[in-house]
């Protein structure tokens, strides 16, 4: 499979699609809106972001002591902790729970590590019924589609498609408005609770100090899932980790302003172990997978360790122009927008997904962006030198070799700048067409007229 | 002072006009300029691209040249960036590490050398035209570069200074706009349309590259907004 062709395909068509740059523009208006009203909450965003940088860079650099923390804390209070070292151990390791409750149905909550072991087709093949409650998530399963963004899985969809689907799909939708949608998933969602064997999480935070996990949500479903079900499977990547339960008081406020525009967001539950004797409630077993997946070799970087500080709220994809305009499946990525392009590489192999790093302006909202001040574009051109360093484009490489070779040495720049005025005419003739060497730009723009005297003539001739 | 200018491979050749402006400026402050001839680019081309190798035998005699310069001022806040920000890393563990770091810390983008360095902000100029100003990204996010461009448009007579909606890229990220075209093409379009929002007759910039983006997309579609750098505004009477 051609991984940057088909790229360029689905890139090609969707920033050319004048009605969804329209609509992800107007939906992302509000967002900046809801944002930067946020942010002037905190008493200084941007001493915030440094906090929360120090705080995963603290976490990330000794993960190791908090991971074991957080092993031993979950473990004292009966939860089963298991170790995946790839997607395949832990789809395996959850396959191998639901066999084991002799499952048929396991109900989700939003989860992009889950969507990054494609958890959801392994079970499915091995005949389990596998239902995601988020809404959005609900959504874009019923029509057999990935997530979209990482927090807002559906935000490509407008109210009536959405409707059209429900219609199709559950046979009832009586408008396109949000309550009568909700409600129509609602039902549908209520009996799967009932009936679900296993409930299945992600994770927003690990608690080293207590051994808790964080869910944050707007929903409630994730609540739900964890509370009716009597397994409950939680998938968590190493790097949530944070040291402290007071960290969270930073990074729950963040999270929910770096990712939505929200000062919190609406449920942010912590969970600490599977019912424990004398409670009413919960799970009667808990199992938390803890997923590698070559986050380790990411770890081992030390110049982009800190993709790790990452917390997935997408701020990074809502403000980036490349995300806004080619749309999250064109990426092709569990995780899209910058932060896939720079992590994808590591996860899934430079050479088949430098091609993100590529598609890039390396104008650096992203990392203005971040609120736990990832290098992301800076990475993003370490990506390109790692990818040319040991695997040269033999045209790209000879032309910057000739390149050197005219900038270096006057008369040759003079040269080449008088032959592009004498063929300006010529390429001006064929223009946009298969022979204008120059077509790339020129299809869709117009080059510059060259001037009879460049500068250098001028300071030359002044002399 | 003796300013070394360094004129961006882009601007001599296709935009002088930009370059002998900020000449004339110069020396109307009363600076000797000079202006090495050898220098052609800052080779953030295949610096870009990930050839740091050839980055290098670009950027080589380039710094070389530089060594001895008083003050080093580029027009361009992304060549800036190059020399500013990206030539320590790039001869960083090589025998020209620290002069990258000594000519880096001489080297200003032009705007903010005029107004950091020098404390100018008013030079006389009259602009009698409606403007909106456009960030390159470079300078914006590498060099911190905002408020100085804006301060000398201030005091421009008779110019009308009107903000676009949003702060976003042009789209032209060097190489990005040949290997990635449509895409580029997009994010030039918003840029436009941004500016269109203001009903301003003239983007101006720092950056000749990213107006050479904008004004490729604007002639191509036939639209009336012009583009000019920020050096002719400035020695505009």
């Amino acid at each position: 499979m051609n991984f940057v062709s088909e790229f360029k395909t689905r890139a090609t068509e969707k920033s050319g699609d004048l009605r969804h740059r329209q609509f992800i523009r107007t939906a992302l208006r509000g967002y900046e809106v809801a944002r930067d009203k946020r942010k002037g909450a905190f008493q200084s965003w941007e001493s915030a972001r440094q906090a929360a940088a120090e705080t995963k860079w603290e976490a990330v650099n000794h993960l190791d002591k908090h991971l074991e923390s957080l092993v031993a804390k979950l473990e004292a209070r009966g939860t089963k902790v298991h170790w995946a070292s790839t997607g395949a151990q832990a789809r395996e390791i959850i396959a191998q729970i639901l066999r084991d409750k002799k499952a048929r149905c396991i109900i989700k909550s939003k989860a992009m590590t889950s969507e990054e072991i494609h958890l959801n087709d392994a079970l499915e093949k091995e005949g389990f019924t596998v239902v995601e409650s988020d809404l959005g998530e609900f959504i874009v399963q019923l029509r057999h589609e990935t997530p979209y963004h990482i927090v807002f899985p559906s935000m490509h969809l407008t109210r009536d498609e959405i409707r059209d689907l429900f219609q199709k799909e559950l046979g009832d939708a009586p408008s396109n408005t949000p309550e009568d949608l909700t409600m129509v998933a609602r039902r549908v969602m209520r009996q799967k609770y009932i009936t679900a064997d296993v409930g299945f999480t992600g994770a927003n935070f690990a608690i080293a100090e207590t051994g808790m996990i964080s869910i944050t949500e707007n929903e409630g479903n994730s609540r739900l899932t964890a509370a009716l079900p009597k397994t409950m499977v939680t998938l968590i990547g190493i790097e949530k980790v944070l040291p402290r339960f007071a960290d969270l008081a930073l990074f729950l406020p963040m999270l929910a302003t770096a990712g939505a525009g929200q000062p919190m967001t609406c449920y942010n539950t912590m969970y600490s172990g599977p019912r424990q004797p004398g409670e009413c409630d919960g799970p009667e077993e808990w199992h938390v997978v803890l997923l590698d997946n070559r986050r380790t070799e990411l770890l081992a970087d030390a110049e982009q360790r800190d993709a790790l500080h990452c917390i997935r709220c997408g701020a990074c994809l809502n403000v980036c122009p490349i995300f806004r305009n080619v749309g999250g499946h064109t990426y092709g990525t569990t995780y899209s927008g910058p932060v896939g392009a720079v992590i994808t590489p590591h996860l899934r192999g430079l050479q088949d997904w430098k091609h993100l790093s590529n598609a890039s302006s390396l104008c650096g909202a992203c990392t203005e962006a971040c609120p736990v001040k990832i290098d992301l574009h800076h990475h993003l051109l370490q990506n390109r030198r790692n990818a040319s360093a040991s695997q040269p484009a033999f045209f790209e490489k000879l032309a910057y070799q000739i390149f050197g070779i005219v900038a270096n040495e006057p008369r040759f720049w003079s040269l080449a700048k008088k032959i592009g005025w004498l063929t300006q005419p010529l390429q001006r003739a064929v223009k946009g067409s298969a022979l204008d060497p120059a077509k790339a730009w020129t299809k869709t723009r117009d080059l510059p007229p060259m001037p009879q005297e460049t500068f250098k003539d001028w300071w030359r001739n002044r002399k | 002072m003796t300013v070394t200018l360094f004129i961006p491979c882009f601007v001599d050749a296709l935009y002088p006009r930009a370059g002998i402006s900020m000449v004339e400026i110069l020396e109307r402050l009363g600076h000797r300029v000079v202006c090495p001839e050898e220098i052609a680019c800052c080779g953030q081309p295949p610096f870009n691209s990930g050839y740091h190798a050839e980055a290098r035998t670009i950027a080589t005699p380039v710094l070389e040249k530089l060594a001895d310069a008083e003050a080093v001022v580029i027009g361009s806040g992304s060549c800036g960036a190059m020399v500013k920000k990206f030539y320590p890393e790039l001869f960083a563990d090589t025998p020209h590490a620290e002069l990258a770091k000594q000519v880096a810390a001489r080297t200003w983008e032009f705007s903010d050398f005029l107004v950091s360095k020098l404390g100018v902000t008013d030079l006389g100029a009259k602009f009698p035209h409606k403007v909106t100003f456009h960030d390159g990204c470079h300078g914006l996010r590498e060099l911190g570069i905002q408020k100085q461009p804006r301060a000398l448009l201030a005091n421009v007579r008779d110019l009308q200074f009107v903000e676009m909606p949003e702060v976003s890229c042009c789209g032209f990220g060097g190489t990005f706009a040949a290997k990635f075209p449509m895409i580029s093409t997009a994010m030039g379009e918003v840029k436009c349309a941004s500016a269109a929002e203001t009903g301003a007759e003239y983007i101006v910039s720092s950056d000749s590259s990213c107006l050479m983006h904008i004004q490729g997309l604007l002639s191509r579609q036939g639209k009336p907004t012009k583009t000019i750098s920020l050096a002719e505004v400035l020695n505009h009477k």
